[in-house]
């Protein structure tokens, strides 16, 4: 009767034994279970393919090419020949009213801009731009955060006295007003900055202007991050055994704030690419011949009454594109740092 | 014997699929310092937040009965639960650095207490949030009363927090583990001024903790919970000096002693906190476990000091 | 907490200095860019570009410059845009103003109520549908560029149901409040709940989520066992906490809209605020303007900053110390 039960190990104890796995890994497990997010990247996909392709649809299914103006151009609907651009038959007659919507994939489906352009193949190389420069601006935005946010919190002291000052005035900026100014002064002479060179016009010339100015909303946070980790154990650890700052720096502070950057990656890529538009829109940004989704919905300002579709479906990609990426980046900031906050933009 | 203040019997409460608290049953007197010991997790600050009714876990089964002065609390209404809340059972946490609202002052908190349950004046219910700051011995509590919670040292908040607790006088006061967050010679001056209080109020006192010496110190009665379940149950001389249960051995051999033969090194109970899917919850850990103890045991003994083991009287000799 | 505002505010000072000279450097510094060239306006004629060097001081050195456009903003108050013959800057931009803070004060009271209203509903209901919609605007808010919604609610207004739903929508354009406070409102009705709708998602959206934290907060628990009701709980103790970074952003935002951020909203309804005249000085790049009105942002977002650390204070009585 006294055949004592000896059971293995506790049940407890066996569960703290297995191996764990990577903080990534599990990050992405839980990003995986996040239907929203995951709906939003798949999404995200389709639009980024659809704009990848947009010569193959120019070429193969339009036929058009959409940074030259048709003035002339034909098309044909229900059988019928008709010109893209029709004289306008309001007021004094002097104005053009493109081809509306044919909903015929290889004549003009969201119809003509004003200068005959197709509507349709503008948007998906609008698209690969304003992606482009959304993406590329966040990126770049996001390393030279981090890079000045790790410096200013490593250091502490005049570096981050200098730094932080530095944060708080393009801060007080207001985000538009500052590049505007920006894209002012440069958009006509492009920048030479020692040895960067950026023609004027170039696309490259947007994206350091948008990357510029969210620097802070980035690197505050993480210098804020930064501070913190100084005063834990592990680093003090790592001081003690010799390392050299830059080793320090590298190896103990940067794997534990590239979770808060990856977080930011996908909500400023929106914010970037809404800032983008902003600034096409007011004709700073993008400039013509290329197109964004921003000058598209400016190109359509004009024929707001006559041809609604050009702003609206210019808009709605915008306005999909940055939501998705908003639902994606909550819901990577959900797996990784529930505590990361974003200041909202205009 | 007097009647019981607080009876609960056969509580439990459960979260989706995990039994927090497995029938539980314990008694109150007017006026008694019942001390309920266990490791973290094992349901006892989950089964007092059930008495007061605070648990708010969507999809939490709370069953069994809490007669609290001839009435079911679990039977009671939001409104019914909130008058009692406060007034009759009030509550400390643990932490008292977390435990007040930021924004507002000590006194303010407190005055929002008494008003809550009485109907006086905002310069009455100051009035007496002063005195009761006073007696609580926080210095110039005249002063003190528009201080806010973060100008307060931690042990002058748990004072503030115990302060607000008696505000309204109530006959049951649960404190959760109210010292383990402050450091020592705080500890002791905190348990010193709820032993005063107890004398000066009355109130009953249920007193959680993981800490055999707090109990040693203020409790009448001691309750040993593990797993969700009561292990050992009597008065605090019974369970210190003739412990039944295995776990309670445990708890109370890992206590530095201050006289006598020094243990070498301080005995630990070995594999960590966690009930056994069947049987008594404690089987996967106790160095007796055996046979019998596939199944649970029931709580059971003479004369008022029961336990829950299967273990043979005369193995429990020690 | 006065020694406070005077430091509060004495670093405000420092910080315009700071923005005045960063905006000097961008636009007279900037190399290979001809500040003389830029300001006088494309095709300028030598007289003028002479006139432009004059005025500015470009033959001296850089600090000399920087004070004589000080000089030409503050004391004397005569820059001049050259581009439009002539005209003084700072009486255009002090035209301007009432406009923006028409439109941006009219919003902001109605984004903090609706934030507010639909944060605390979605809060305090989590789990029923109430919570997932207010989400949703929240996502809406900071993805949809308000200037195409302002596109969309002028197609829908004033074009596609103008003659049957909407025909007592006035036409675009603004109206000052001298002139009968129902035409003012009436014209700004739209501008105002367009640029209300995505800021009342973003807020509420915050909202919700500071107010989950507090709920789950250990205060929010020592609360509950003093017997106070639910709705006190919730409004005297959880939202309260959850206002304050709440109240710290809408500074944040409002002194950036009325600064120029609402330029955007501004174009698209017609309306002759400081944002449309900086829109109207890039169109034909008349550079003492943009610097005029950026200036004048500048001002007004140090200011709603400096306001807002001085309120967070009152609000929060540990930072009172800091």
């Amino acid at each position: 009767m006294t055949t004592a039960v000896k059971g293995s190990a506790p049940r407890a104890a066996r569960q703290a034994v297995r191996p764990s796995a990577g903080p990534w890994r599990r990050a992405l497990g839980r990003l995986r279970r996040n239907r929203p997010a995951m709906i939003a990247g798949v999404g995200l996909l389709l639009i980024v393919l659809a704009c990848v392709l947009a010569p193959v649809y120019a070429n193969l299914v339009a036929h058009t090419d959409p940074f030259t103006s048709g003035a002339s151009a034909t098309t044909i609907v229900n059988g019928q020949q008709v010109p893209v651009l029709a004289q306008s038959t309001e007021g004094l007659g002097l104005g053009v009213t493109p081809i509306g919507p044919t909903w015929d994939p290889g004549h003009y489906l969201l119809g003509a801009d004003n200068q005959g352009r197709d509507v349709m193949a503008r948007l998906l190389y609008g698209g690969r731009n304003s992606l482009l420069i959304g993406l590329s601006s966040a990126v770049l935005c996001c390393t030279l955060a981090t890079v000045l946010g790790v410096l200013a919190g490593y250091f502490g002291g005049w570096i981050d006295a200098v730094l932080s000052r530095f944060f708080d005035v393009i801060w007080a900026f207001p985000v538009y007003l500052l590049a505007i100014c920006l894209s002012v002064v440069l958009l006509t002479s492009g920048l030479h900055l020692g040895p960067i060179h950026i023609d004027a016009g170039s696309l490259a010339l947007p994206v350091v202007i948008i990357a510029l100015i969210y620097v802070p909303y980035v690197a505050r946070p993480l210098r804020g991050q930064v501070m913190a980790l100084r005063n834990k154990e592990f680093l003090h650890a790592a001081v003690g055994l010799g390392a050299s700052d830059l080793r320090v720096m590298r190896r103990e502070v940067l794997p534990n704030v590239l979770p808060t950057v990856v977080v930011f990656l996908p909500l400023m890529t929106a914010l970037n690419m809404l800032t983008e538009s902003a600034l096409s829109f007011l004709s700073v940004g993008v400039q013509s011949p290329d197109a964004s989704w921003g000058t598209i919905i400016n190109d359509g300002l004009a024929l707001l009454y006559t041809r609604p579709v050009i702003t609206i479906a210019a808009g709605l990609c915008v306005g999909l594109t940055a939501v998705a990426l908003n639902v994606l980046g909550d819901g990577v900031r959900d797996a990784l740092d529930p505590n990361a906050r974003l200041r909202g933009g205009a | 014997m007097p009647e019981p203040l607080l009876e609960v019997s056969d509580l439990r409460i459960r979260f989706g699929g995990f039994t927090a608290v497995d029938g539980l049953s314990f008694s109150v007197r007017p006026g008694e310092v019942l001390g309920v010991v266990g490791e973290s997790g094992s349901g006892k600050s989950v089964s007092m937040l059930g008495v007061l009714g605070l648990i708010r876990t969507p999809g939490a089964e709370i069953s069994g009965s809490v007669v609290f002065r001839g009435r079911d609390l679990l039977t009671l209404k939001n409104a019914e639960m909130r008058a009692i809340r406060g007034r009759e059972i009030a509550m400390i946490f643990q932490d008292p650095m977390t435990a007040l609202t930021p924004v507002y002052t000590i006194g303010w908190q407190i005055a929002e207490q008494i008003r809550a349950h009485e109907k006086v004046s905002k310069r009455a219910a100051r009035d007496r949030a002063i005195t009761l700051l006073g007696e609580v011995g926080i210095p110039a509590p005249e002063q003190r009363v528009d201080a806010y919670p973060h100008e307060f040292s931690g042990g002058m908040r748990q004072r503030a927090v115990i302060a607000m607790a008696l505000s309204c006088n109530p006959a049951l006061l649960i404190a959760d583990e109210p010292t383990t967050a402050l450091d020592v010679t705080t500890q002791a001056q905190i348990l010193d001024l709820m032993r005063r209080l107890r004398t000066e109020y009355g109130s009953a006192v249920v007193m959680i903790t993981h800490d055999m010496g707090v109990v040693s110190e203020i409790a009448d009665e001691v309750l040993v919970m593990y797993g969700g379940r009561a292990v050992e149950r009597g008065t605090r001389r019974e369970v210190f000096h003739g412990p039944r249960h295995p776990y309670t051995w445990g708890l109370l051999d890992s206590v530095p002693r201050v006289r006598g033969a020094r243990a070498r090194r301080l005995p630990t109970i070995p594999g960590t906190p966690g009930a056994a899917e069947r049987g008594c919850p404690f089987a996967d850990r106790c160095v007796h476990s055996f046979a019998a103890c596939v199944e649970v045991p029931p709580l059971t003994g003479e004369s008022g000091h029961l336990d829950a083991c299967w273990l043979p009287e005369e193995e429990r000799m020690r | 907490m006065v020694g406070y505002i005077l430091r509060r505010f004495g670093a405000a000072v420092l910080v315009l200095f700071a923005i005045s000279v960063l905006v000097f450097l961008i636009f007279f510094a900037t190399p290979g860019v001809d500040p003389a060239a830029r300001i006088a306006g494309k095709n300028a004629d030598p007289a003028t570009l002479a006139q432009v060097r004059a005025s500015f001081g470009f033959d001296r050195p850089l600090p000399v410059q920087y004070a004589m456009m000080m000089k030409h903003l503050f004391v004397s108050h005569d820059l001049t845009s050259f581009v439009n013959r002539g005209t003084l800057v700072i009486p255009q931009i002090i035209d301007a103003v009432p406009v923006t803070l028409s439109l941006v004060v009219g919003a902001a009271v109605i984004w903090m109520v609706l934030g507010v209203a639909m944060g605390t509903l979605a809060g305090a209901m989590r789990g029923t549908v109430v919570d997932p919609l207010v989400m949703l605007l929240g996502v809406f808010g900071v993805s949809l560029p308000v200037y195409w919604l302002g596109e969309v609610v002028n197609l829908i207004t004033q074009k596609e149901l103008h003659d049957s739903v909407f025909s007592w929508v006035p036409p675009l354009g603004y109206v000052p409040i001298s002139q009968g406070v129902g035409q003012w409102a009436l014209h700004l009705l739209f501008p105002w709940l367009t640029l209300a709708l995505l800021y009342a998602g973003i807020y509420a959206r915050l909202l919700r989520g500071e107010l989950i934290n507090a709920l789950n907060e250990d205060y929010v628990r020592t609360a509950r066992a003093k017997g106070l009701s639910e709705r006190r709980i919730l409004i005297k103790h959880a939202l309260r906490c959850s206002l304050i970074p709440i109240v710290s952003l809408f500074g944040l935002d409002f002194g950036a809209l009325v600064g120029g951020a609402a330029l955007l909203t501004e174009v698209v309804f017609g309306l002759p605020g400081v944002g449309k005249l900086t829109y109207q000085a890039l169109q034909n790049l008349d550079l003492p303007v943009i610097m005029g009105t950026v200036l004048y942002a500048a001002f007004f977002v140090v200011l709603a900053n400096a306001v807002v650390d001085v309120l967070y204070a009152r609000l929060d009585p540990r930072v009172r110390r800091a």
